[in-house]
């Protein structure tokens, strides 16, 4: 059977508002199917995010969204999460929101622990305001505010919420459909901040100023540079140039931030 | 192993004709008609999917007829 989108689909939200190709969707779709793998009550689901493109997608499901300020998302998310911590918390947004000027928002949630899930769409530019670069567009690489070559060296996003602390931190791209939903699920499962970051396409403000002539060219580079960590592990070093790990990049246990505050709560005498 | 077969239905309205569905369709069953796709070959379907998972505008539904 085709797959039962519009349950989840605010009725007559299509068609959305991003670019012929623009990955954003296909990010969506997969969202969807691992809440529909979770079985998660949409009325008992938070799914928030800050401002650009990419923070465009809780307004098309049928859950509790909330679309804040641009780079907030973490924090609103957290505010939701200490105030009901039996909800499931989702938090979507781009490149440009979660590590540029919610970078920090973004790695203080990392460090705490605390139980939500950050899907964040790595498309490498700030697609909504025209392309200027952003933390995540490569070193060389063209953008309107960087018409000579981007002088900048980049944030590795799942590197940076490694070291800030998450407790699951898994990479793929938006052309690889089916391993979105597959690690948002263990990402929705694993108790603590877990991070997914989808490498994702731009064709408008991205696309046209480096080298790609259509989507499908983005597409078949987001398949070529993907190389899935098990792969990895036989390759060499020369092989591994320009590739990106896909994957369950990082995972282990550690005290997540609710159950600790709780404790807290208690010992401070208050109602748990 | 038995082949399975596929009915592909497009939903006009939603297309916004990124061509992904039809460069990865792997029995070319997709074309592209001013900017909207059409199954050109509906009979060539296999059912496997790669169209409707990659659609990024929900406009193209694949369901399993064997
Ligand atoms: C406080 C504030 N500063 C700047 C902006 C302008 N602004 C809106 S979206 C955006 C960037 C979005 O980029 P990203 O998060 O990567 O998402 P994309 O649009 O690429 O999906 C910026 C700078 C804003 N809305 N609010
Ligand atoms: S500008 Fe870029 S990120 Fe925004 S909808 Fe268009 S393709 Fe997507
Ligand atoms: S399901 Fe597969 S074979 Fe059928 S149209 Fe889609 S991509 Fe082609
Ligand atoms: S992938 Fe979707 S939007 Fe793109 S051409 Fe195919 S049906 Fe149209």
């Amino acid at each position: 059977m085709a797959y039962d989108y519009d349950k989840s689909i605010r009725p007559g939200k299509l068609p959305h508002i991003w670019c012929p190709g623009c990955g954003h969707g296909i990010v969506m779709k997969g969202l969807i199917r691992a809440m529909d793998t979770c079985e998660l009550d949409r009325d008992n689901t938070a799914i928030v995010s800050g401002i650009g493109c990419a923070s465009r997608l809780p307004g098309y499901l049928d859950a509790c969204t909330l679309h804040t300020a641009h780079g907030r998302a973490a924090a609103f998310a957290t505010g939701v999460k200490m105030a009901k911590p039996e909800m499931n918390v989702i938090v979507c947004g781009g490149d440009g929101d979660g590590t540029a000027i919610g970078g920090n928002h973004f790695i203080h949630a990392c460090r705490r622990n605390i139980d939500m899930t950050y899907v964040i769409m790595n498309n490498y530019i700030y697609g909504m305001t025209g392309g200027q670069f952003s933390p995540c567009t490569p070193t060389g690489d063209k953008a309107s505010t960087t018409p000579y070559g981007n002088p900048d060296p980049i944030f590795d996003i799942s590197k940076l919420a490694i070291g800030a602390g998450a407790t699951f931190v898994a990479r793929t791209t938006a052309f690889h459909a089916t391993q979105i939903d597959k690690l948002i699920t263990e990402g929705i499962k694993h108790k603590g901040l877990a991070v997914i970051e989808v490498l994702d396409d731009c064709p408008t403000t991205y696309g046209r100023r480096n080298k790609f002539r259509s989507v499908v060219d983005m597409m078949k580079r987001l398949k070529d540079i993907s190389v899935p960590v098990a792969a990895a592990s036989k390759m060499t070093a020369e092989q591994l140039e320009g590739k990106t790990l896909t994957g369950i990049l990082h995972q282990e246990d550690k005290p997540e931030y609710t159950a600790m505050y709780k404790e807290v709560i208690k010992r401070a005498g208050g109602a748990a | 192993m038995s082949k399975a077969k596929g009915e592909v239905e497009i939903i006009e309205k939603y297309c916004k004709g990124c061509n992904i569905c039809v460069e990865f369709c792997p029995t070319k069953v997709l074309e592209m008609d001013l900017f909207v796709v059409k199954a050109a070959k509906p009979e060539a379907c296999i059912a496997c999917m790669q169209c409707e998972l990659r659609c990024p505008d929900f406009a193209i539904k694949v369901n399993k007829i064997a």
